[in-house]
């Protein structure tokens, strides 16, 4: 394993920690980053557990550094590491604190975008460049969300712990919004490549630890199942030329089996658990696709009914038209998409011009085609769409 | 500890509360003033006059102007406030949703504690 690799592995761990040991975020950055350099310095080979050496090493460098220093800061952290005198002098990094950290991350005092932004930096370990790229913003903007989440983490107070049972109502939503949007972001990314492997793969690890580190929650596992059964059709999603290729059109061989089998027992724990919630159902929806030869459509849309009433979006509004379109026709799903408002979301028009076409309607097709490219944001998926309507055109669409 | 400012919002021209709203807020303020005494939480708090009572001082070149009305011309205006002190912001919340159940929307604003350094 080289550096780059541990460090993406163990930094949020190690930052993590040393947040808890020193009470301040941006002296635990300081630290964590000073022990990597001296990694960099002194290991040959890495040693048999890097995180351990990296939160031993910071941990000294912060007590060097802090004796220098005679700030506020640097005396309340010091404060803090004589309270925690006793630990052993070695030692790695405590999962708790990342449970710690990402909470204090998605806490609803943040503004949201800095919540992706903060839970990217200090758990994913993901450099402002890297993070302004994937989310298409500058990167003073995103440096900025930083620096002020961080001063809001310190002046108002907001605490690092892991929530108590009765503020997890609250306290879990964000956590797995933030969680989600990283994934989505990386799958079908607003601008530019379709898929992110860098924003998925982080996404699922962060889900991985939040599942290892409350197992309990039925939520928490639908959301890795979740991630896990889209991720597993990642291979297939796009053609030899990077074209866009539909679920019902996808080559079924290149699914990721060992993903999809992780994800379809994630499905029946929840399941058992009997405690529905919109991304456990999300799941199972995605657990029905990726069963068998063929999607089973009415399951698909008994899933999509329960799910309508949990969360009744105008999103989840437009998925469930297309389940009922396979299941009782197209026009019927026309006559439900009539109901639902979602502006300049490209999609809308799409299914509706999809259904048009079905229909044999090709003019009004053509029409939603049109508003469907011009609100299209994502270079691969116009692309699709305009292929959709030339086809069309020359009447060579047998559905 | 650390010490938040609990501020309650009142816009202008919203309907105003009727004398048996008004009576609950006052009953259920008085409570929640008890319980977070009892919790060592309270600092201080009131309800104020409104805004057309304020005065503004100003010092401008060495001269000292009074001048009628509220420093801001906004359309929101604190109606009152409670200082509290609580070990972090989870916690302040906490209080915060009580007074917003009994008084509407709460602004919740650490102070600056570099003095307590």
């Amino acid at each position: 394993m080289d550096l780059a690799n541990i460090y993406r592995a163990e930094y949020g761990r190690c930052v993590a920690t040393l947040a808890r040991l020193l009470g301040d975020i941006n002296l635990a950055e300081e630290a964590v980053q000073d022990a990597f350099t001296t990694a960099l310095q002194k290991w040959q080979t890495p040693p048999p557990n890097p995180g351990a050496w990296i939160v031993t090493t910071a941990r000294n460098r912060a007590v060097d550094r802090l004796r220098r220093e005679s700030t506020r800061e640097a005396r309340h952290a010091q404060a803090l590491l004589l309270h925690h005198q006793d630990e052993p002098s070695e030692v790695g990094p405590v999962k708790d604190d990342q449970l710690r950290l990402i909470f204090t991350c998605c806490h609803p005092a943040l503004a949201p975008d800095a919540r992706t932004a903060l839970t990217l930096r200090l758990l994913g370990g993901l450099e402002v460049p890297e993070i302004a790229r994937a989310y298409l913003t500058q990167e003073a903007t995103v440096a900025q969300r930083i620096v002020r989440a961080k001063k809001k983490i310190r002046d108002a107070g907001i605490p690092y712990r892991v929530p108590a049972e009765h503020e997890l109502p609250d306290r879990l939503p964000p956590v797995l919004t933030v969680l989600y949007l990283m994934f989505n972001e990386g799958y079908a990314s607003t601008a530019g490549a379709l898929i992110d492997a860098d924003l998925c793969t982080e996404a699922i690890r962060l889900a991985r630890e939040l599942a290892a580190l409350m197992p309990d929650e039925p939520e928490v596992l639908g959301l890795l199942a979740l991630l896990l059964l889209t991720e597993a059709r990642r291979p297939a999603r796009l053609g030899p030329t990077g074209e866009l290729v539909l679920l019902a059109d996808q080559d079924r061989s290149l699914w990721n089996r060992t993903l999809i089998a992780e994800g379809h027992d994630l499905v029946r724990r929840c399941l058992r658990r009997n405690r529905p919630g919109p991304y456990q159902i999300q799941a199972a929806i995605n657990a029905v696709h990726t069963d068998g030869a063929a999607t089973d459509w009415p399951q698909v849309l008994a899933l999509y009914d329960q799910l309508l009433a949990l969360a009744p979006t105008p999103i989840v509004a437009l998925n469930r038209a297309v389940a009922v379109a396979e299941v009782h026709g197209p026009a019927v799903a026309l006559a439900v998409l009539a109901d639902v408002d979602l502006p300049g979301y490209h999609r809308l028009p799409a299914t509706r011009a999809e259904l048009l076409a079905r229909l044999g309607r090709d003019a009004e097709a053509r029409a939603a085609y049109d508003q469907a490219v011009a609100l299209a944001t994502n270079e691969t998926e116009r692309a699709f769409l305009e292929t959709r309507r030339t086809d069309l055109t020359r009447g060579r669409r047998a559905s | 500890m650390k010490q938040y400012l609990l501020s309650v919002h009142l816009v202008e021209g919203a309907p105003t509360p009727s004398d048996e709203e008004m009576q609950t807020m006052f009953r259920e303020t008085a409570r929640i003033n008890d319980e977070m005494q009892a919790a060592g939480a309270w600092v201080f708090g009131g309800g104020l006059v409104s805004p057309d009572s304020a005065t503004v001082v100003r010092i401008e070149n060495g001269t000292t102007t009074m001048s009628d009305g509220p420093f801001a011309e906004t359309k929101e205006h604190i109606a009152g406030f409670w200082i509290i002190k609580c070990a972090d912001l989870d916690q302040a919340l906490a209080w915060a949703e009580k007074c917003a159940a009994a008084c509407g929307p709460i602004e919740v604003r650490p102070f600056d504690d570099l003095s307590e350094a």
